[in-house]
């Protein structure tokens, strides 16, 4: 149990990590997260499932590193047994069978909108899905997205592959084609997915997001993941991690997610000193 | 001895690290008793016929006897008579608020200071365990029921250590990584340090209590999924875990934690050791804590103890009605916190980025007494002033967590989401289903917890027998 199947690098900084957690992979659903914990000194770490294999109990998760706990998660190796793995939690996404659907993927967010599309395709929806990233290294599951989607559309922010520009460029477009979308799901980067959202309101089309504020215990214990939503206190951990993107305070979320920005800081040049030396890119290559 | 030399005896003080030091580091408060302190100590108990103590302890704990045996310096026969009713003396002995329950009612408190039972108590568990004598009792030939407790708090240990020893094979299945609840979570090091809890968890594990860690019941497996999985009793004692907030403007900037949140971060995850420790915490120069329990009081010591310059308790009412332990506030007294009574904030105010920055309050009067007894307190207008905070701990109480209640069916609530049960047995509205601790009567005590852990066992070893 907790076992490393598989940890390699996608793209920089992008690490698909495969464990072994035959309960978790029976239980859990698209929209719902584990936590991981490394060892005794680690913090709980929430991760969004990409997918998972009930028959083989082999859960997927793609990560990136983004400080001092993910970067030593990156260096460790097949067959590393993990101190926790804890899930599933929050709510699974609803699904039914809505009509088009479209998937928006930021990002690392294309890791857990691949189990979203997945999904909604499974219930019978039509899936047109846009991903993007920065650049071309870093895009990923374009394949995995392409097979499962009915159409894939794809931006890059510095136009190193498909449409130059932004996710929310190319749902601009789509929405402007008079494309009849019911329902809309949109995982990434906060400001994407506030963006999205603002795309998306004026059509009044449904728009769901995935929060992933800063998290402790996960089980609605700590309210560390508090969100503002309709102009409500929410606990992403329990309450989500999916809500009405229309609803979200997304400036609040933004502020709180910067909340030990020093502390990260601190905690990541130390983890580099302690690999010798090396710089950030050093550990990254 | 007679009674007029036993009455000559002063309450004998615990030797106790200095304010001044101890604000410095998370180590233990006091050093406890040494044997000779504890014997003095117990010589002036009277030994009454009509045992006042015992209706005063909420697990009736024979304490005339255990104090009898500290006396004539039989340590661990003392011990041994504690856990034929606590089988958590030693964390008890720490946490009880004795001066509510046992020592309220000791014939000496009429006129003189009550018998300190607690710190006999912690002594007599102490030194049974720090001297290696703790025994494995006799364990009943096996049942073959399989019994499923859900939350390894003092109202889960208490059950395991009482139904392991009656024959039945007992699982506990814990949310968090370690094992303990509230006692490694919430307590803080310096008010009960983890070492002992740890010992507690030991002996069970070698009595043959199997724990399964990071384990949520309510999300990987439901209470219908354990029966499935061939448990014939569920115990649910999971524990008063949401966080209560008070909804006021600003509540969500940064800097801003439940107690639940900052205690956490501090006491499970270790936080105060960061950057040993991954887990990062913010400690401020100016923290305000919310409220006057016991949660209260760890939080504001927490932040001392994180470098605070001014640490302060913001209390609605006034001293008298604050529900903390006296010997928690004394400290709390002692180490310089600042007490701010009769005050409630009403709105935070935070800079761009986010964080808070300072606190607009109000003053407030007691008036008419209110449901719970105590004078409710009333706003006076116009009494708003600003201070500055850049950290705020809400400790104003916990609601129920619906992970379970949710996922089980047919479980009966009460309206604040507490299931319910019967107060003698535990039993719930579910066939096969107990429960009890703080998720039966909302926020209350470790012993209160632990006894309702025994009564259920009691129960429940009738209801197995009876299968």
């Amino acid at each position: 149990m907790n076992e490393i199947i598989e940890l390699r690098k996608l793209a920089p900084e992008i690490n698909l990590l495969k464990l072994n957690v035959p309960l978790i992979t029976q239980k859990a659903k698209a929209g719902q997260f584990v936590v991981l914990r490394m060892n005794e000194e680690g913090e709980r770490i929430p991760m969004s499932i990409t997918d998972l294999d009930p028959e083989t109990g082999i859960l997927t998760i793609i990560f990136q590193e983004v400080g001092k706990s993910t970067a030593h998660l990156a260096t460790l190796k097949k067959g590393d047994v993990l101190a926790d793995v804890v899930g599933p939690l929050g709510v699974p996404t609803h699904m039914e069978n809505f009509g088009t659907c479209v998937c928006v993927g930021g990002g690392i967010g294309i890791a857990p909108i691949h189990f979203a599309a997945k999904t909604l395709k499974q219930t019978g929806n039509k899936v047109i899905s846009i991903i993007g990233a920065r650049s071309k290294n870093l895009l990923i599951l374009e394949e995995e997205m392409k097979s499962l989607s009915d159409q894939l559309l794809i931006s890059t922010d510095d136009g190193s592959y498909g449409l130059h520009g932004f996710v929310t460029d190319l749902l601009t477009q789509l929405l402007s084609k008079k494309v009849k979308v019911d329902f809309i799901m949109a995982i990434g980067p906060v400001v994407m997915m506030r963006a999205v959202c603002r795309v998306t309101a004026p059509w009044g089309i449904k728009t769901v997001v995935s929060l992933n504020p800063i998290m402790v215990d996960a089980t609605g214990m700590c309210g560390a993941c508090r969100v503002t939503v309709g102009g409500k206190t929410k606990f992403a951990c329990v309450d989500g991690p999916d809500f009405d993107g229309h609803q979200v305070d997304f400036d609040e979320l933004i502020k709180r997610q910067a909340m030990y920005l020093k502390q990260e800081k601190i905690a990541m040049e130390r983890f580099y000193q302690k690999l010798g030396g090396k710089t950030k890119e050093g550990v990254a290559r | 001895m007679n009674t007029k030399e036993r009455l000559k005896i002063p309450r004998q003080k615990m030797p106790e690290q200095s304010p001044k030091e101890r604000i410095k580091n998370f180590k233990e408060v006091p050093f406890g008793l040494t044997p000779e302190l504890a014997m003095k100590e117990a010589q002036r108990c009277l030994q009454c016929k009509k045992t006042v103590c015992i209706d005063g302890c909420p697990v009736e704990i024979n304490i005339p006897e255990f104090i009898r045996l500290i006396a004539e310096g039989d340590f661990t026969e003392a011990a041994k008579e504690l856990k034929k009713t606590n089988s958590l003396p030693a964390i008890c002995g720490r946490v009880c608020p004795q001066e509510d329950q046992c020592e309220k009612v000791c014939t000496l408190a009429k006129k003189y200071e009550p018998v300190a039972i607690g710190n006999l108590e912690r002594f007599a568990a102490d030194y049974e365990r720090e001297q290696g004598k703790v025994e494995i009792p006799q364990i009943a030939p096996p049942t073959g029921k399989k019994v499923a407790i859900v939350g390894s708090g003092p109202a889960g240990l208490t059950l395991a250590g009482d139904l392991i020893k009656l024959g039945h094979q007992v699982t506990i299945f814990e949310a968090l990584h370690k094992t303990g609840g509230v006692l490694v979570y919430g307590i803080p090091e310096f008010r009960l340090p983890k070492s002992i809890v740890q010992a507690e968890v030991d002996y069970l594990a070698k009595l043959g209590v199997e724990i399964k860690t990071s384990f949520v019941i309510g999300m990987l497996w439901s209470i219908d999924e354990l029966f499935k999985n061939g448990y014939h009793v569920v115990f649910i004692g999971t524990g008063a875990g949401l966080p209560n907030f008070m909804h006021i403007p600003g509540e969500n900037l940064n800097g801003i934690y439940s107690a639940n949140e900052y205690l956490t971060r501090s006491n499970l995850m270790k936080a105060y050791s960061f950057p040993e420790y991954d887990t990062p915490i913010f400690s401020g120069k100016n923290v305000a804590v919310l409220g006057g329990g016991n949660t209260a009081m760890d939080s504001v010591r927490t932040a001392l103890r994180l470098g605070a310059e001014n640490a302060y308790i913001i209390y609605r009412r006034s001293r008298k009605e604050m529900p903390a332990r006296i010997d928690e506030i004394h400290h709390a007294e002692q180490e310089g916190v600042q007490f701010n009574f009769l005050t409630t904030p009403i709105k935070y105010n935070g800079n761009a980025d986010g964080w808070v920055t300072s606190m607009e309050c109000l003053k407030m009067k007691l008036g008419e007494p209110d449901a719970s007894g105590r004078r409710r307190p009333v706003p006076i207008e116009g009494s708003n002033y600003t201070m500055e905070v850049d950290t705020v701990v809400v400790a104003i109480g916990n609601s129920s967590n619906p992970l379970v209640p949710q996922t089980t069916p047919g479980l009966e609530v009460n309206k604040w989401g507490n299931i319910v049960a019967d107060p003698e047995t535990g039993r719930t509205s579910r066939e096969g289903v107990w429960a009890g601790g703080d998720i039966v009567t909302g926020g209350a005590t470790v012993i209160l917890a632990a006894g309702a852990g025994k009564k259920a066992a009691k129960d429940i070893h009738r209801y197995l027998e009876s299968l």
